[in-house]
């Protein structure tokens, strides 16, 4: 059976994971990969959990990544990154940007944000990558362009280079030159 | 020639402009959507339309059809049991220019209200059904599809499924060859169907799906995979073969069918007999395995009907080995629960906080919509909500249900501007006429929302840009006979306003019918309308009572330690002033 790449990027709706994913999917595919991707949205586009998941090598059948079977996990929100954290394999990568989102039932005070489950965790049989995307990118002029900073560094961790469209604007390129530096 | 990433959705859409289709119709629903949204670029070529319903959107593909255009029509799976009478009956009188109708099952309902396995139709309804597993099948049978129907005079089925739709994969397009319209030849003998007609009609259908079953032996739609060693044989179709492409590598060899109605059983039997154990890999339904073992194919057949199928699942069933091996997640919290919530400033939410203050005093009763989320508390405003047009509906037929009983409450039917448009207002009619009981209320944010902002009867553009009248809602309330006083407009985010409307809805007997009126923040108009406006907390004037946190708005947190209220999320305020409302000491103000 052909080995492929798994990626599942996770976030919360309206955070840009579906653009991110699809970027990177046509730099993979112009490279010469078979790529597939999915952008599975409806109920869940406004403020609930939004999952995009992307294979690719050299033949890819079907899309759905099972639990175990991520090599990389890509959180753009801390909360959505523990929840998908059973997707990632032994040895895998979970890339994380320590936003946090709260939802409804910790507005409510009915549940607790696990703001610290990171750096509680002992991760000795995979790689937690925090890169401060929010932040970046706001540094940079828009927070808006996190996606962009989450892109550089997965992008720079699979060896591809993506160019980021002219009209995102410069501040959208220096997010993504910025996420590539953050993983060095 | 040229290659690209396409969802499945998009490349319907490039294969049915490349097929030459000139007339495409629906009505939006998910995962279906985006098809007559990719396929309305084409502007110069084709004519694109949003329908008031699926109905609506198949006979007007039909009358083109007829007519001698190549058409399309596309819709979710429940959107077929709305089109399914002029389908059942356009399959008998067939067309003139080929035409295609897809549906988009949604096994695990992803976002749908159920899993039907709309496989099952296309036997029942007589249609030619193609199935394709990823994006390039998706062109590719699109355009095999309009072939067929013209060469078979039958209407054909696309059946796809949430994976396929909105999966992205590598797609080698073509160019548009668009065959001349053909002439519109008014033959009443095959288009009118009297029963003399009928009779007749069966007959030569029937025939048809004869010769259509032949031509799956050697068509390239059904693709056999022998693999060297392998004992068994796996019969699959659409995603499933993904998947257990996935779940058995070369292990196995595979007979992929593409059209799946009729089902060439010369092929199957031939591909069965070539292996000691053959495996019908299918989600949803038992629809290919019941059909093979009918006949005499001993084939073993997990059951998968519920949920959406995965690689996993298959390996469970055949005691595969995992490939993968999960990371170590013990000791960990649970993540909070992120279940998705109306939006910072969405009307509906006025809507609702208005009527959970008057609990006791209705039943509510909702439709498809975003405003289906008024169930979840802190609102929960409704206790039935089934499909598109229940909403108007149900209540004639519930409060007469509680009257008999002695229950008192008013019943409340809630639909949307697009599904008033779609099958509410029939259901009105039949209230006034029928003299019900019932508060009706039209939650009117000018767009068609939850499945992406389509433009809809009510809007002044169409789908392809193009102005067009919009229809008044109020004045087709107004033409029941509804008295005008029982007509009540407001903005739901005015407490006063929509709570008095509400209370008069709950006093009179007889129909009332509120609309109320407020677009949706989302709406590119209003995001620029309201630039970066939102609310703030004033921290010296919050006394930290939370009567602002009632109104379960996303954009507002309470900081236990300090005990105030604040403004979470500014980017995603839309300074709705709903919460200022509810602030006693002036507290919330808004800041630019």
């Amino acid at each position: 059976m052909s080995r492929t790449t798994n990626l599942l990027f996770t976030g919360v709706g309206g955070q840009g994971t579906i653009l991110t994913t699809k970027l990177l999917s046509a730099a993979l595919a112009e490279a010469g990969n078979d790529v597939k991707m999915s952008e599975i949205h409806g109920m869940a586009q406004r403020g609930g959990t939004v999952n995009t998941q992307l294979k690719f090598g050299d033949k890819v059948y079907a899309l759905n990544i099972g639990e175990g079977e991520a090599d990389y996990v890509v959180a753009f929100e801390k909360a959505e990154a523990l929840r998908a954290l059973p997707f990632l394999k032994k040895g895998g990568t979970l890339v994380m940007d320590e936003r946090e989102i709260y939802s409804m039932p910790v507005l409510l005070g009915q549940q607790s944000y696990p703001s610290n489950w990171n750096s509680e965790v002992n991760a000795k049989d995979y790689k937690i990558i925090v890169v401060p995307a929010a932040k970046i990118a706001s540094e940079l002029g828009s927070t808006r362009n996190a996606n962009v900073v989450l892109l550089g560094a997965i992008a720079k961790l699979l060896g591809v280079k993506i160019n980021i469209p002219e009209k995102f604007g410069d501040a959208a390129k220096k997010a993504y030159e910025a996420g590539e530096g953050a993983v060095n | 020639m040229s290659k690209q990433i396409l969802s499945g959705n998009e490349a319907v859409a490039r294969g049915a402009w490349e097929a030459g289709v000139r007339v495409a119709a629906a009505y939006p629903g998910t995962p279906s959507t985006e098809i007559l949204e990719n396929i309305a670029e084409y502007k110069d070529d084709l004519y694109a339309t949003w329908a008031n319903n699926e109905a609506i959107a198949a006979e007007l593909a039909f009358g083109a059809a007829v007519g001698g255009m190549r058409s399309l029509t596309a819709m979710k799976h429940v959107g077929m049991n709305v089109a399914a009478d002029p389908i059942f009956s356009g399959a008998y009188a067939g067309i003139n220019g080929g035409m295609m109708i897809v549906s988009a099952d949604d096994p695990g309902c992803h976002s749908s209200q159920n899993e039907q396995d709309n496989r099952l139709y296309a036997e029942h309804a007589k249609l030619i059904m193609l199935e394709p597993s990823d994006s390039q099948e998706c062109l590719d049978f699109t355009k095999a599809a309009y072939e067929l129907s013209e060469k078979y005079d039958m209407l054909a089925l696309l059946r796809m499924t949430t994976r396929v739709c909105h999966s992205k994969s590598v797609v080698e397009t073509g160019e548009r060859t668009a065959p001349e319209i053909k002439p519109y030849n008014g033959d009443w003998t095959k288009y009118v169907v009297l029963p003399v007609n009928a009779r007749r009609r069966h007959i030569l259908l029937e025939q048809s799906i004869a010769k259509l079953r032949e031509e799956g032996y050697s068509s390239p739609l059904n693709r056999i995979e022998m693999n060297e060693g392998a004992t068994v044989g796996v019969i699959s179709s659409g995603v499933s073969y993904q998947h257990a492409r996935e779940a058995f590598g070369d292990t196995v060899s595979y007979l992929k069918l593409g059209i799946t109605f009729p089902i060439c059983g010369k092929l199957v039997k031939e591909f069965a007999a070539k292996f000691g154990k053959v495996v019908v890999i299918e989600e949803g339904e038992p629809y290919l395995s019941t059909r093979i073992k009918a006949m005499g194919v001993a084939a073993e057949a997990p059951d998968f009907i519920q949920g959406e199928l995965n690689a996993a699942h298959i390996r469970a069933a055949f005691g595969i080995a995992e490939p993968g091996e999960k990371v170590d997640v013990s000791g960990l919290q649970d993540a909070p629960a992120r279940p998705p919530v109306l939006c910072a400033g969405c009307p509906h939410r006025g809507f609702f906080y208005a009527l959970s203050k008057r609990k006791g005093k209705f039943v509510g009763v909702g439709d498809i919509g975003c405003y289906t989320l008024g169930v979840n508390p802190p609102f929960n405003g409704m206790d039935i909500c089934i499909c598109m047009g229940s909403g108007f509906a149900i209540p004639i037929g519930l409060s007469r249900a509680l009257e008999a009983q002695g229950d008192t409450r008013r019943v409340f039917g809630f639909v949307g501007d697009s599904t008033f448009f779609h099958s509410g207002f029939n259901s009105l009619v039949d209230a006034v006429h029928q003299k019900s009981n019932v508060c009706l209320v039209v939650l009117d944010n000018s767009i068609t929302a939850m499945t992406g902002h389509q433009e809809n009867a009510h809007t002044e553009k169409n789908l392809q840009g193009y102005q067009v009248p919009a229809i008044p809602i109020e004045k087709m309330v107004l033409a029941t006979g509804l008295a005008p006083e029982r007509l009540i407009e407001a903005d739901p985010v005015d407490q006063d306003a929509i709570g008095r409307a509400i209370d008069a809805g709950i006093a009179n007997e007889g129909v009332t019918v509120i609309i109320t009126r407020r677009p949706c923040v989302l709406l590119k108009e209003e995001i620029k309308a309201r630039g970066t406006k939102h609310c703030e907390v004033s921290a010296e004037k919050c006394v930290g009572c939370k009567a602002c946190m009632k109104i379960a708005c996303p954009a507002l947190a309470f900081d236990e330690a300090q005990k105030k209220a604040y403004v979470a999320d500014t980017a995603n305020c839309t300074a709705c002033g709903l919460c200022k409302q509810m602030c006693k000491v002036g507290a919330i103000g808004e800041v630019q």
